[in-house]
């Protein structure tokens, strides 16, 4: 079985980056946002266990430093939906563009 | 050498009390105030006079028995010798430049801290039925503690740097005591007034000592003195540098002067001593007429050798400036109305005496220190008429409630023994034997013919005109016109008076009052007789005393006609004197102004200094440096009205910018690093 080029995973990886990029700039809903960063987060995790397994095959610190990313992934999301639970409590709703108030 | 230690208690006493008095005055002790102020006093007078005894009499090998013994030459090798009695570095710049704060005793200390602690203790004394039922009866003697502690430490300094601070604590207390009727405007004016011209002058002094300690490297009184009057030393730079075609060492002898000028009033800078008579009359005695007006004359006397040994340019400037300052100040008296401000120009008047005196040192001359002992010993008997006259001034004020001449007359009968000690200080400040004033003023007189004979004119003439001036007063407040009933509420009285009852109008005055009188005025007799040839001269060594024979002719002749001038103008109501000054015409209205000094003043500072300085000066600080900040203010809300629509609170503004940075920083980065 012949190897998937590394390119190919690169493609899948920058495509995954971007469309979590469109998808925080588009959506105004908090939650659809935190799910675009979700992906953010992983296309960069794809991106590590890619090099990794490609230019040193022999080292385990790409795959180790995505075990952390998913691990504070976890912990950002706990984080990110108190936020919006609060955000829900003060503003009735969890649209980013209600919740304009902190400005100048 | 007996242990001069106690001496520090002398200022220390007063300090106490006005560290009490002002703390706790007002609230615990009101009418205890004046007692405890005055203890403290007394207790230094005390101790100020066994330190003159135990100075001049216990402790003077030679000296002591030849004024004991009362012979004419007082014994070899002897003399008075400067005595640091204390000394505490306070202050150290270098090891060789500190400012101590030390004690000395010589002949001129010792015999000022009597003079300064006895006339305190009277003020207090009269203060105490002066200042009775005052609403800051408390806070008025705290400030003449402050004021006795300030004056005595003066005197007392033994470096340059330490006079320098007692110099303006006593013009601080004065500007307190001037200013102590503070919801009289004219009295704040008084008060501002007499602090700027002495602050002015102040400067000079200030230069002065730098300039003299830069070159000496010392700021001590002893080395100063003897490091400056040695020819041989290296501070050849003093005399040989020059600013303006003068050396150094005089420009800083100069300054010095100009500070003890201010201080004592000389002219120019005069202006402020007739206006401070909006104090209370007892710190008029105190302060403006026996003692910080004198500190002038002392600060020139304390480095009198260094005077002696500069340029003799600078006591010709001395010498000018006081017979000068005698002259105009005796011309003015003659027609001031306000009796006070007559003292006031007769204060000036002999203070230009003194420094006169101090002015006609000769090296070579036969009289060389006799000026410098003729012009202490005037000091001394000054401070006592001087005060006894202001203090009975006091209790004429008292009991008129009315500085003006014109509203007094016939009052021997109502005050008959103020009308005796005020004869009695007339008579000592016009020079009449036996009264003190007329020792002193012979030894001036005759100090001023050996220097100058222009000079001496002019003494002389002023002698005979502070007569005249003398008895005008005299003579139209107790005789002149026949007494009128006290009625004659002017409501310009000198404070305090608005509390009398009306059954202290039937006495002539408290006996707290009175007792100062008795005292100064036996002073004012006794004085005179004082062998100050002997204990105060200029090197410590005694002087052979000179008879007072034919010179004292001319004098005590002029100042008779004197007496008798004003006996003839103002001894019955007439109209003479208003004949008089019309004779005189320009020259009354000339005097009568004040010579126009104070207009001259005013010109100066409000259309020179205010348009010339005071105008472009605001200019600068409202356009320039205003604008500038302004500038800076206008610059920075520009800017950030720009730029706060960034902080737009959409949360996807924010998210753009984050992506747009970071990816301009990897374009950088990419950039950079390939």
């Amino acid at each position: 079985m012949s190897q998937v080029p590394l390119s190919h995973i690169l493609i899948l990886s920058t495509a995954l980056f971007f469309i979590g990029m469109y998808g925080l700039f588009t959506r105004r809903n908090m939650i659809t946002m935190l799910m675009s960063v979700e992906l953010i987060l992983n296309s960069v995790n794809i991106n590590f266990v890619a090099f990794n397994k490609y230019l040193y095959p022999d080292k385990l610190e790409g795959v180790f430093f995505s075990l952390f990313i998913i691990a504070i992934a976890a912990a950002e999301a706990a984080v990110a939906i108190a936020i919006i639970i609060n955000l829900y409590r003060n503003f009735r709703s969890i649209d980013v563009e209600d919740a304009g108030e902190m400005k100048f | 050498m007996p242990n001069y230690a106690y001496i520090v208690l002398i200022p220390l006493l007063p300090l106490a009390a006005f560290v009490v008095l002002g703390l706790f005055g007002r609230k615990y002790f009101r009418g205890a105030s004046g007692g405890i102020g005055t203890l403290a006093v007394l207790v230094s007078a005390g101790l100020s006079i066994w330190t003159a005894y135990q100075y001049f009499f216990a402790d003077a090998g030679g000296v002591g028995g030849g004024v004991a013994g009362g012979g004419l030459d007082a014994g070899g090798g002897g003399g008075y010798h400067p005595v640091i009695a204390l000394k505490a570095p306070w202050l150290s710049f270098s090891p060789g430049l500190s400012i101590d704060m030390s004690v000395i005793l010589d002949p001129i200390s010792v015999m000022m801290i009597v003079v300064v602690s006895f006339v305190s203790l009277m003020v207090h004394v009269f203060s105490l039925g002066y200042m009775k039922g005052e609403e800051r009866y408390g806070t008025f003697f705290a400030f003449l503690g402050l004021f006795t502690f300030s004056m005595l430490g003066l005197v007392l300094s033994g470096n340059i740097f330490e006079i320098y601070i007692f110099w303006e604590l006593v013009g601080c207390s004065s500007f307190l005591l001037i200013g102590f009727y503070f919801d009289r405007p004219t009295a704040v004016a008084a008060a501002k007034k007499a602090f700027i011209v002495t602050r002015f002058a102040d400067l000079g002094f200030l230069i002065g000592i730098l300039i003299l300690s830069f070159h000496a490297e010392t700021l001590d009184f002893r080395e100063l003195i003897q490091r400056l009057t040695e020819p041989s030393s290296q501070l050849a730079g003093i005399t040989t540098a020059s600013f303006l075609g003068i050396s150094l060492l005089s420009w800083g002898l100069f300054l010095v002067f100009v500070g003890g000028a201010g201080k004592s009033a000389l002219f120019p800078l005069h202006v402020w001593l007739p206006d401070a008579m909006e104090g209370p009359t007892p710190v008029s005695a105190l302060i403006h007429a026996a003692t910080m007006v004198v500190a002038g004359v002392y600060l020139v006397a304390r480095l009198y050798p260094v005077f002696a040994y500069a340029d003799p340019a600078v006591l010709r400037v001395v010498l000018y400036v006081g017979g000068l300052s005698a002259f105009l100040a005796a011309i003015i008296a003659c027609t001031q109305t306000d009796i006070k401000r007559v003292l006031a120009y007769s204060t000036m008047s002999q203070i230009g005496y003194m420094m006169l005196a101090l002015g006609t040192f000769h090296p070579a001359g036969e009289a060389g220190g006799l000026g410098f002992t003729a012009s202490m010993f005037h000091l001394f008997t000054h401070a006592f008429f001087k005060a006894l006259l202001f203090l009975c001034a006091g209790v004429i004020i008292h009991r008129m409630h009315s500085n003006e001449m014109k509203d007094m007359g016939g009052l021997r009968k109502l005050l008959p023994l103020t009308h005796a000690c005020f004869l009695i200080a007339c008579l000592a400040i016009a020079g009449i034997p036996p009264f003190s004033g007329f020792f002193s003023k012979e030894d001036i007189l005759l100090a001023a013919w050996h220097a100058d004979k222009l000079v001496y004119g002019v003494a002389l003439l002023t002698s005979g005109l502070t007569a005249f001036y003398m008895f005008r007063l005299y003579f139209s407040v107790f005789w002149g016109r026949p007494l009128r009933e006290v009625g004659g509420y002017h409501g310009h009285g000198d404070g305090g008076a608005e509390v009398k009852a009306k059954a202290e109008v039937e006495v002539e005055a408290p006996f707290t009052m009175k007792l100062p009188l008795v005292i100064l005025a036996m002073g004012a007799v006794l004085a005179g007789f004082i062998p100050f040839n002997r204990l105060v001269t200029y090197d410590g060594l005694p002087q052979a005393s000179h008879g007072i024979g034919l010179f004292a002719v001319g004098p005590v002749a002029l100042a008779l006609v004197g007496v008798l001038g004003a006996a003839y103008l103002y001894f019955k109501e007439s109209g003479r004197p208003a004949k008089f000054a019309a004779a005189l015409g320009g020259l009354y209205r000339l005097a009568y102004h004040k010579f126009y000094i104070d207009e001259v003043y005013t010109f100066i500072t409000k259309k020179i200094i205010f348009n010339l300085i005071g105008r472009p000066a605001a200019w600068i600080d409202r356009y320039i440096v205003d604008g500038l900040m302004n500038l800076l203010a206008t610059v920075t809300a520009r800017i950030s009205a720009g730029i706060k629509g960034l902080q737009s609170g959409k949360l996807q503004d924010y998210v753009l910018y984050f992506f747009a940075g970071i990816a301009g920083l990897t374009i950088l980065f990419i950039y950079l690093y390939t």
